[in-house]
């Protein structure tokens, strides 16, 4: 009789199921930063001066009991510490999930799942990608056509301007990317975190809709109000 | 009617496999996909050649013996229905279809279309049981159920292990089976006393075998020939949840 390749014995801690509420947790930890910094960026539509006011604002945010700046490396430090978890635990389960089934089906239609379902994964890659561009972005200045001393919504306007239109496709296609990828993930996580009944998975799917589309148009809004010239 | 089957052939566990075509001819359309397959046999037979080897055991869509990927899709295109009871009215003459063994690192092929589903066992035997004591049988109404937990006890309890959750998953996940397993005892008082621990270690032996994690995708479900919903997937981790939280 054959058996089965066994695996090492796996600790609770390290499980599948383990694994995927780390993800669950720390991916509804990243929501909850992008609407945090979607808030902020929407500030750019009452003025460019209310957006750079915001800016400096997070900078002193917790002063005096923090020296200032201290309360963004904080959160910087905590999303940065997300973000790994996230990935890392991504990258275990992916690597079990590819060592589940060695051999492929040689008939496999594209089933039932939906589109945001099957392209978690290399969704994922695409946000991580798309995220260090913009840091290296808006963040730090580097690519930034306005440089990185100037103020944030100088950053902003420059690099959402019409002859940059390839930035600003860059940018829909990635937004695109995430409310796709929240759009199963949200659900997803509620589910890992022990979502169980009918209605409540209705909800969930809905809700995980809602926000996915919630964060896409206000995240485009403003690349596209500088395109149109709606601002600045 | 008239119809091709593509076969996985594999003649045992170490050979490569390859799939094989066979002209399968005059089909009553009345005919379930598996005696279409024992028609094909008896032909292969009777040329000298080795029969396609696949499991049955019912062929009344009770047991969970039998399941094959049909073009694709664990069980077929019937929704919750097993291959045996599949008929080949569904298909058209002249069709091409693929038949291929379920898949997975933790169901290795023994022959053409039959796996060994052991790993299934080493989940059960982690937790699949309850602590009762033994002698003259209880009475009925000695331990008093709500309906609703009797019903969806029940519904998880139609789970008949025939491993087409896997077979579909994308990772190679047999999250619906546990947490089937899991459900179907944890909704019940009887099952209470080993619920933290039965989670913990069916979902333990479920690692051990090889099989993948649950990302919630949902192809388990649609392919279930007893319909067993994603909900309890959501029931399974609520259990470990609680059951990591007590240590």
């Amino acid at each position: 009789m054959t058996k089965a390749p066994v695996r090492k014995p796996v600790p609770a801690t390290r499980s599948t199921v383990s694994l995927k509420l780390l993800m669950a947790v720390t991916g509804l930890l990243l929501v909850a930063f992008l609407f945090a910094h979607m808030t902020g960026n929407l500030k750019l539509f009452v003025g460019p001066e209310n957006f750079d006011h915001y800016a400096h604002w997070l900078r002193t945010l917790g002063t005096p009991l923090l020296p200032e700046t201290w309360y963004l490396w904080i959160q910087r430090a905590g999303l940065t510490v997300a973000l790994i978890g996230h990935i890392a635990a991504a990258t275990i389960l992916a690597r079990r999930a590819r060592k589940a089934r060695p051999v492929r089906y040689a008939h496999r239609p594209k089933v039932q799942g939906s589109y945001a379902a099957r392209t978690m994964r290399w969704g994922g890659v695409i946000v991580l990608l798309f995220v260090i561009y913009h840091i290296l972005d808006l963040t730090t200045g580097t690519v930034n056509p306005a440089g990185g001393d100037s103020e944030p919504s100088a950053r902003v306007i420059a690099d959402f301007a019409p002859g940059r239109w390839y930035v600003t496709l860059f940018y829909t296609l990635a937004i695109v990317a995430v409310g796709l990828h929240l759009r199963h993930g949200i659900f997803s996580a509620v589910r890992t975190l022990g979502q169980r009944s009918p209605r409540g998975e209705r909800r969930a799917r809905q809700a995980a809709l809602v926000l996915s589309l919630v964060l896409v148009i206000g995240y485009l809004s403003v690349p596209f109000a500088v395109l149109t010239g709606l601002v600045g | 009617m008239d119809i091709q089957v593509r076969v996985w052939r594999q003649d045992g566990p170490s050979d490569k496999g390859r799939m094989v075509s066979y002209d399968v001819k005059d089909i009553s359309p009345d005919a379930s996909f598996l005696e279409m397959l024992d028609v094909l046999n008896e032909k292969l037979i009777l040329d000298g050649d080795d029969p396609v080897a696949f499991d049955h055991d019912c062929r009344e869509g009770i047991c969970g013996m039998c399941g094959m990927m049909i073009n694709g899709v664990a069980h077929g295109p019937e929704r919750a229905t097993t291959t045996c009871q599949l008929h080949m009215r569904h298909f058209s003459d002249g069709d091409v279809i693929d038949v291929e063994p379920w898949r997975a690192a933790a169901f290795p092929v023994i022959k053409d279309l039959v796996v060994d589903r052991g790993a299934f066992d080493s989940i059960i035997q982690a937790g699949g049981y309850i602590s009762a004591p033994t002698g003259t049988a209880p009475d009925a109404h000695a331990t008093p159920v709500p309906k609703a937990d009797a019903d969806a006890a029940f519904e998880a309890a139609t789970c008949i292990g025939c491993g087409a959750c896997v077979a579909a998953c994308p990772n190679g996940s047999s999250m619906l089976f546990t947490a089937a397993k899991v459900s179907h005892l944890g909704l019940l008082p009887q099952g209470q006393p080993e619920r933290d621990s039965r989670v913990l270690d069916m979902i333990a032996a479920q690692d051990e075998a090889g099989f993948g994690g649950c990302t919630n995708a949902g192809e388990c479900t649609t392919v279930c020939p007893k319909g067993i919903p994603l909900t309890l997937i959501g029931r399974l981790n609520a259990d470990y949840r609680n059951a990591l939280r007590k240590g």
